[in-house]
């Protein structure tokens, strides 16, 4: 089974990355970009299972180490 | 296994010239071997027959070096030179380029440089204990450069922060015909035990061969080829290897814990051309065969080919001959550690490399050849036109001098570096004295109440290209110069010979005169080069970089208590200019920066003043009468004592002496220094000079916040630092610093 | 007094720390791996500076998981002192026995430098031999130092004096949130801060200011001060 589990930083919390990219793509002529959040993408694959269970599995993951419940948010994708 | 090789590959003029390997030399293998080479063995002659490994241009003028000394116990042929410190312990240093990776990946190709070197040294059971890095790029305004600049700096810090090694030093200059070359020179220096030093040189019939550390993947094949290839402006290699400094500072640890055991009988890292080289070195230099089974070896692609797993250049790999039996206890280390360890063949009595894969025997060449019979070019050279010596008097004098010195202190060659350097961390470990920014970087040694090593990069290119024998010793001068402004007696140096093509007469000259040039100053000042790295090919399209024969430097000092530095100038204090008045502006800053011509000779370098005059200056700071001391370079005089203030935050009044004023302030004679002496020693120090035939003239006093200069102009000192400070960060667009 | 360093793969500055409490306290401190789930009997637990586990995924994350940390939290709460620095900090951040984040620096930069910080509340085991609002001398040396943390939370922890170093005004290296560079938990027994006390404890170092935090821990730890 595969899962993208996306994990970003709670909106107000200072991004700096995010805003020197967005500095960046202003500087390559992209004027439209508004703001910028940069997040982290995590592809994980498991063993089959019930889709319930695995979804949990990977709730727990997100809150034991995937993300930092201060700043972080996340959003589990389960892909097949 | 068997015994025959299998001869299916399918060995075209194109595979050869892929491989950088020349038609005769193709026919000098078959000869050597007595058939046609699989292409996994094609892939053996090409990584090591490669500028890079072999030295193939310049090993006939490297052979010139001095390379001995008192205080040497390992010179060129090791990874790194070794120089006793006494009391038991040993310095092992070496400087090595990453100069094309960096181009492409800047970011990358630094930290694998940082990490490249730092190997070279623990390989040889070194904990390391300085970095430094000369780096080169284009003119500012290239639109590339600032990209460059920031992937590199990055680069560099995030492995060397990560690893956990102090930056002590460095430099960073801008030139146009760096635009498409960037150099990217990383020093890397270790303390080990006298008696704990490790060699590659294998000992003893069937032992256990052991690759240790991170696992093989494709990444940089061809690498090595790479490095010695020129740039053709358009296709880039995809060869760049990805550091990882946690593996890397896992593997230190890891390799001293298993040196300390008794358990590694010789040792060498996977670098350039990967298990290849370290393979066939370490059966090569120990008159023993090498047998490898890669079936073994730890992988982290599926489906890797005997060919990519021989030659691929992942980094933080060790290779290992150990002792019989120390398997299991080299593998409870490593994997403590988190690192692969795995046995993967065994030395024996032929004489031969015979390599395995999936049952098939893909390799079995005569060993020594490999290295021994690379070929060894004496490449024709021609020198070039000597420039015309330049008139002082012909050279303009600007109105206003003190504007010259505010636009030189604001430029981007000669402005503050606080911007890079900041990026590193220059304290960890405890042991750091004087910090990037000073003529040399200074470490006590570690657990040692009173010793300490100094440290410094030096080379002026553009001294280099109008006379490569000129500025090859300046190159060394400086440095030797720069150790000894910080108090330190010079020990050794290594190398780092950066040039275009040598395959042109005219690159092939400014290679053998300034290695010439090196070798005559290196004996003068009794100065040995133990260690070094050969760059070649550094073109594109045609364009050669400036020659940069870099020169990393070593030296001792007894007593840091009495050092020298260049920012403790007291108030009061007496400034005594040692070796002379200015009068060389030819090849100058003051005529490249402030007048925009480049013309004339380089100052020439007196080696016997050079000595003479810096043996008093060491003295001197040994005896405990200077407060600060900095040599005179790139902007003469008057830039230098600009440092000392600024670093000081001091202001001073000096007689610069009798017009020409832009020659005494701007000129760039060479053997020269500023003191600050306390002014109650003074007279004594004066005293001692003349005795000793030494020149010397007193400059002013220093105090207040400005800069005075009698006849000429004042400058408040507090505005100096800001235009000091401001360019790089400025450049940089960095706000935050501005 | 008897001191441990917690060994995790990738941190770097424990030889200097090693060191620093060595020269206070006259033991040399015991080295604790991360996979070991006893500690012996200490006063002080250390986790120093450096990049643990590489610092892959987030700063200190990894290392905050490790065995060896749910004993460290039990003996924080049984009173033992727990001091991490730099990365250790990160790592305490991490596995929750101090609150709030530590972020990239504003600048995006890693920054090595000497900065200056006030002493706020000298009331605690890690400060009691500083003056209140003294100044310091200090050097920071990360990339990741931009304390952040919510306002309720920085409300409460400035209202109970667990703010125990501020940057002084003008020398912020990271961007943080209150110029805050060090924090202690509600029982005031474990205390995290970036700056590096370990690396300023001699005259070789360029200054001495960070004696007083290791003075201040064998004074406590030698039953002189109460708390």
């Amino acid at each position: 089974m595969e899962a993208r589990v996306i994990v970003t930083l709670k909106g107000g919390i200072f991004d700096p990355q995010g805003e020197a990219i967005a500095g960046a793509l202003g500087d390559l002529g992209f004027y439209d970009v508004q703001s910028i959040r940069q997040g982290k993408v995590f592809d994980i694959v498991l063993e089959k299972g019930e889709h319930e269970k695995v979804q949990e599995q990977l709730e727990a993951m997100c809150e034991k180490l995937l993300a930092n419940a201060v700043v972080e948010n996340y959003q589990i994708n389960l892909l097949s | 296994m068997p015994m025959t090789i299998c001869k299916n590959d399918n060995i075209t003029e194109e595979v050869i010239c892929a491989h950088g390997l020349r038609i005769d030399e193709y026919q000098k293998i078959i000869a050597l071997i007595g058939r046609m080479p699989t292409l996994t063995e094609l892939g053996i002659f090409s990584a090591m027959w490669n500028e890079h490994c072999s030295y193939k241009s310049s090993r006939k003028w490297l052979r010139t070096l001095p390379t001995e000394g008192s205080c040497v116990i390992q010179g060129p042929g090791e990874n790194a030179g070794v120089v006793d410190l006494g009391d038991g312990k040993c310095l092992i240093f070496k400087m090595e380029s990453h100069n094309h990776p960096s181009y492409i990946d800047p970011y990358h190709g630094a930290a694998t440089g940082i990490g490249g070197v730092l190997r070279d040294i623990f390989t040889m059971g070194a904990r390391p204990v300085a970095v430094m890095n000369a780096l080169r790029f284009g003119r500012p305004e290239h639109p590339r450069t600032r990209h460059l600049v920031t992937g590199v700096i990055t680069g560099i810090g995030g492995y060397s922060n990560a690893f956990g090694v102090p930056t002590v030093g460095g430099e960073i200059n801008f030139d146009q015909q760096y635009n498409g070359n960037i150099l990217v020179n990383a020093f890397a220096a270790g303390i080990a035990p006298t008696d704990g030093i490790f060699s590659s040189k294998a000992e003893g019939i069937g032992l256990p061969i052991a690759y240790c550390g991170a696992r093989t993947g494709r990444d940089g094949i061809g690498g090595a080829t790479m490095a010695s290839a020129a740039f053709d402006g358009q296709k880039r290699p995809l060869a760049v290897q990805i550091g990882d400094p946690f593996m890397g500072k896992c593997l230190l640890e890891a390799c001293l814990e298993l040196m300390a055991s008794n358990a590694v009988v010789a040792i060498q890292d996977m670098g350039a051309a990967g298990l290849t080289c370290s393979a066939v070195e370490m059966g090569a230099k120990g008159n023993l065969g090498i047998e490898l089974n890669l079936d073994t070896v730890p992988v982290r692609e599926e489906n890797m080919t005997a060919y990519e797993i021989m030659l691929s250049e992942s980094q933080e790999r060790m290779l290992m001959i150990l002792r019989m039996g120390k398997e299991k206890e080299a593998e409870a280390i490593f994997n403590k550690w988190g690192l692969d360890c795995s046995t993967i063949g065994k030395t024996t009595d032929d004489l031969r490399i015979r390599v395995f894969h999936q049952g098939q025997l893909k390799v079995d060449l005569p060993i020594k050849v490999l290295g021994d019979a690379a070929p060894e070019y004496d490449r024709p050279w021609i020198e070039s036109s000597k420039k015309t010596p330049m008139n002082t008097a012909s050279v303009k004098s600007v109105d206003d001098l003190g504007s010259a010195l505010m636009k030189l202190l604001a430029s981007p060659d000669q402005s503050s570096r606080r911007w890079a350097y900041e990026q590193y961390d220059t304290l960890i470990q405890g042991n750091t004295l004087v910090c990037p920014g000073s003529d040399a970087g200074v470490i006590r040694i570690d657990g040692d109440e009173k010793r300490a090593l100094a440290f410094s990069s030096d080379v002026t290119p553009r001294y280099c290209q109008a006379d490569p024998y000129e500025g090859g010793k300046q190159a060394v001068a400086e440095c030797w110069r720069n150790i000894t402004a910080s108090g330190a007696t010079p020990l050794a140096a290594t190398d780092n010979l950066n040039f275009g093509n040598p395959e042109k007469p005219e690159i092939m000259g400014q290679l053998v005169l300034a290695i010439k040039g090196i070798g005559t100053a290196c004996r003068a000042l009794d100065f040995p080069i133990v260690s070094g790295n050969v760059s070649l090919y550094n073109e594109t399209n045609g364009e050669a970089i400036p020659p940069t024969p870099t020169i990393a430097g070593v030296g001792l000092i007894t007593d840091w208590a009495k050092m020298a530095t260049i920012g403790n100038i007291k108030e009061g204090d007496c400034l005594i200019l040692i070796g002379g008045d200015g009068t060389h502006l030819g090849q100058s800053i003051y005529l490249r920066d402030i007048l925009g011509k480049s013309a004339g000779t380089p100052p020439p370098v007196d080696l016997a003043h050079e000595k003479h005059h810096g043996d008093f200056v060491r003295s001197q700071i040994k005896n405990g009468c200077v407060h600060a001391c900095h040599d005179i370079s790139d902007g003469g005089l008057i830039l230098a004592l600009a440092e000392m203030l600024i670093k000081s935050g001091c202001g001073a009044e000096i007689d610069p002496g009798s017009d020409p004023y832009h020659a005494k302030l701007f000129g760039e004679d060479q053997g020269r220094y500023i003191l600050a002496v306390d002014s109650s020693k003074v007279s004594f120090l004066i005293q001692q000079a003349r005795t000793a035939g030494v020149m010397v003239r007193h400059l002013g006093i220093a105090g207040g916040k400005n800069l005075f200069v009698n006849d000429c102009f004042t400058l408040p000192v507090p505005q100096m630092v800001i235009a000091y400070e401001r360019w790089f960060p400025s450049y940089m667009k960095d706000k935050s610093a501005c | 007094m008897q001191s441990a360093i917690i060994q995790f793969p990738g941190l770097n500055r424990d030889h200097e720390m090693s060191l620093a409490l060595q020269h206070i306290t006259g033991r040399i401190p015991y080295r604790i791996w991360p996979t070991e789930t006893v500690i012996p009997n200490v006063d002080v637990i250390v986790i120093p500076g450096g990049f643990s586990y590489g610092d892959y995924l987030r700063c200190g994350a990894i290392a905050a998981r490790q065995p060896v940390m749910r004993v460290v939290h039990e003996k924080a709460q049984n009173g033992v002192m727990v001091l991490g620095i730099c990365n250790g900090f990160q790592i305490l951040l991490e596995a929750g026995l101090l609150e709030g984040v530590l972020l990239s620096n504003a600048s995006l930069k890693f920054v090595c430098r000497e900065v200056k910080l006030e002493v706020l509340n000298t009331d605690t085991a890690f400060s009691c031999n500083y003056r209140k609002r003294q100044i310091i001398r200090c050097p920071v040396a990360h990339h990741n130092g931009n304390y952040f943390a919510e306002a309720e939370t920085l409300k409460r922890l400035e209202k109970n004096g667990q703010v125990i170093f501020r940057y002084a005004q003008g020398y912020n290296p990271n961007g943080s949130v209150h110029d805050i560079a060090g924090i202690v938990n509600a029982k005031r027994n474990v205390l995290g801060m970036m700056p590096h006390p370990e690396n300023f404890m001699e005259e070789a170092h360029g200054g001495t200011d960070g004696r007083a935090l290791f003075t201040s821990v064998l004074r406590y730890a030698r039953k002189e001060l109460f708390i």
